[in-house]
């Protein structure tokens, strides 16, 4: 968001301001003692809780579980749903067969499927992982559908006039026309996988993970590490965003000058 | 034949397959479930789901709870719509506002609203205010930021052209900004109750209060009930299909379509 001819110290310092009002608003608030302290700690006991859980590689442990959690499920969607995307562009058998089972599946809150998941797979990973990589299924298939139908004819046809093979199709025109909308799928799932990996890691009784710590430390009124596991989530989430999916389209979008 | 009917006959087509694919999925179900490879308890044949789905309907179980979830749904969207929307104009207009809220939505906005359940449940106890609660910060922020854009995306060239016309700041307002902004607002709408949908969902079974779809789901697995489970999850799914549909459909008809801000009528 640089605008021109400001310096960025300017920009730091605008963007610091709002967090800085909050900030201590939030302090004064935790020491007049409106709330007890227990329920609402000021912020340096947030800080607190954050710097001993990592020092004491308990927050490590957490993160790590559920990172790997959310990978192995969103690979699992991600490779399915490109696939079956994918196939309901190209051929119009698939799309007759699948759409009307995913437009089926897709309105029910992926949540409310946890408690069945549960019940079919147990308690544990194994849930918390097809849960996840069943609800971010959706917006991929959905994604690579409409891209794989919205490259434009004439490029289809004239690769094929110029002899491409099926191969070469899928891999020169269709794959890279594709990308952008693939790329939109890609982002909305891994979203969808992270709203929703902290609520299952909630439910379904894993012995590690941000989501069951936060759930746990209520349990025992504690708030500190609850606000500190609250923040990890965003700046994670923040960081799958930014760092994750601004640079792969980078790379390959913006590069092949299908968008600006 | 003639263009029309050709595609009529696609349609048909379509709609014939896809009721196919639907009839022999649900036979497979049956078969797999009848084969008895699976305990009854938890793979229920979908006659039995029919039935439980329909006592429960009968006997008004179900309806209550729908209207528990929808009643937190409906507040704390009603709650969050006259927060978002302002907000999201005042920042799309002045600078100021935009400087200020902007870095505070952005950095609050990835974070899962399930998040906040725990700490929710500590500071409001169990029960309605946190599901109406976490409905109203997940429906929060798409509202704001469609808003905010929104406003943002008005041509400027409508605004002078309706400024040298001589009109004033509420006339502009009210004739330009809000008409040039409503399909982003429908949008946000819609995407707000999406995701307050998943939401309320949630917070219903961790918040354990006893009435709601999301409870009955969560306490169904208690008894290994998968038939009750499967039912509301049938229901969860109607009712989220009927207000994208119906609500959100004949408002986008009534308000955007008519004033000619979305051309093209899909679905």
């Amino acid at each position: 968001m640089a605008r021109h001819g400001e310096s960025r110290w300017r920009i730091i310092a605008r963007t610091a301001f709002p967090f800085l009002v909050v900030g201590i608003a939030w302090e004064i608030t935790a020491h007049l003692g409106v709330f007890p302290r227990k329920l609402f700690p000021p912020l340096e006991e947030v800080a607190a809780a954050f710097v001993r859980l990592t020092a004491s590689g308990v927050l490590p442990h957490h993160v790590l579980d559920t990172l790997v959690r959310l990978l192995a499920g969103f690979a699992l969607a991600a490779a399915a749903g490109i696939a079956t995307g994918f196939a309901m562009g190209r051929s119009r058998r698939a799309e007759d067969v699948f759409l009307p089972l995913i437009s089926i599946g897709a309105p029910i809150p992926g949540l409310a499927y946890a408690p069945l998941f549960l019940l079919w797979f147990g308690l544990g990973n194994m849930t918390a992982v097809l849960l996840v990589a069943f609800v971010s299924a959706f917006p991929i298939v959905f994604n690579t559908w409409t891209g794989v139908k919205a490259v434009k004819e004439i490029w289809v046809r004239s690769a094929q006039a110029m002899g491409a093979d099926d191969r070469r199709l899928l891999h020169y025109v269709i794959l890279p026309g594709a990308l952008p909308y693939v790329l939109t799928g890609l982002r909305l799932g891994l979203a969808q996988a992270w709203r929703i990996l902290v609520g299952v890691e909630m439910l379904a009784a894993v012995s590690w993970g941000l989501g069951w710590m936060i759930f746990g430390a209520r349990e025992f009124l504690n708030t500190d590490v609850m606000l500190a596991g609250v923040a990890v989530i965003g700046a994670i989430g923040l960081a799958l965003e930014k760092l994750v999916f601004q640079r792969l389209e980078q790379y390959t979008v913006v590069r092949w000058g299908m968008m600006s | 034949m003639t263009a029309a009917t050709k595609a009529g006959m696609e349609r048909a087509t379509s709609a014939y397959r896809a009721g196919l694919t639907l009839l022999i999925a649900a036979a497979c179900y049956e078969a797999v479930a009848r084969s008895g490879v699976f305990p009854s308890a938890l793979l229920p044949t979908l006659p039995k789901i029919a039935s439980t789905l329909w006592a429960l309907l009968l006997d008004g179980t179900m309806l209550e709870h729908a209207g528990f979830t929808m009643y937190r749904v409906l507040f704390g969207l009603a709650l969050a719509v006259p927060v978002a929307l302002p907000l999201g104009i005042l920042m799309g207009r002045f600078r100021p506002v935009e400087n200020f809220f902007l870095p505070l939505a952005s950095a609050l906005m990835p974070i899962p609203s399930l998040a906040w359940v725990p700490v929710f449940i500590l500071w409001f106890g169990l029960g309605n205010t946190v599901a109406i609660l976490i409905v109203f910060y997940a429906a929060l922020f798409p509202m704001l930021l469609n808003a905010w854009s929104g406003v943002r995306a008005v041509n400027p060239l409508w605004l002078r052209a309706a400024g040298a016309m001589g009109a004033d700041e509420r006339a502009l307002f009210w004739k330009v900004i809000i008409p040039g902004t409503s399909p982003f607002i429908i949008t946000g709408l819609r995407q707000a109750f999406l995701r307050a949908w998943i939401a309320v969902v949630g917070a219903e079974m961790l918040a354990a209060s006893d009435w709601g779809l999301g409870w009955v789901i969560f306490d169904a697995k208690e008894f290994l009930n998968a038939d009750v489970m499967l039912a509301a999850l049938a229901v969860i799914g109607a009712i989220g299909f009927l207000f994208e549909r119906l609500v959100f459909g004949s408002l986008e008809r009534a308000t955007v379509m008519r004033w000619g801000m979305v051309r093209t009528a899909k679905g």
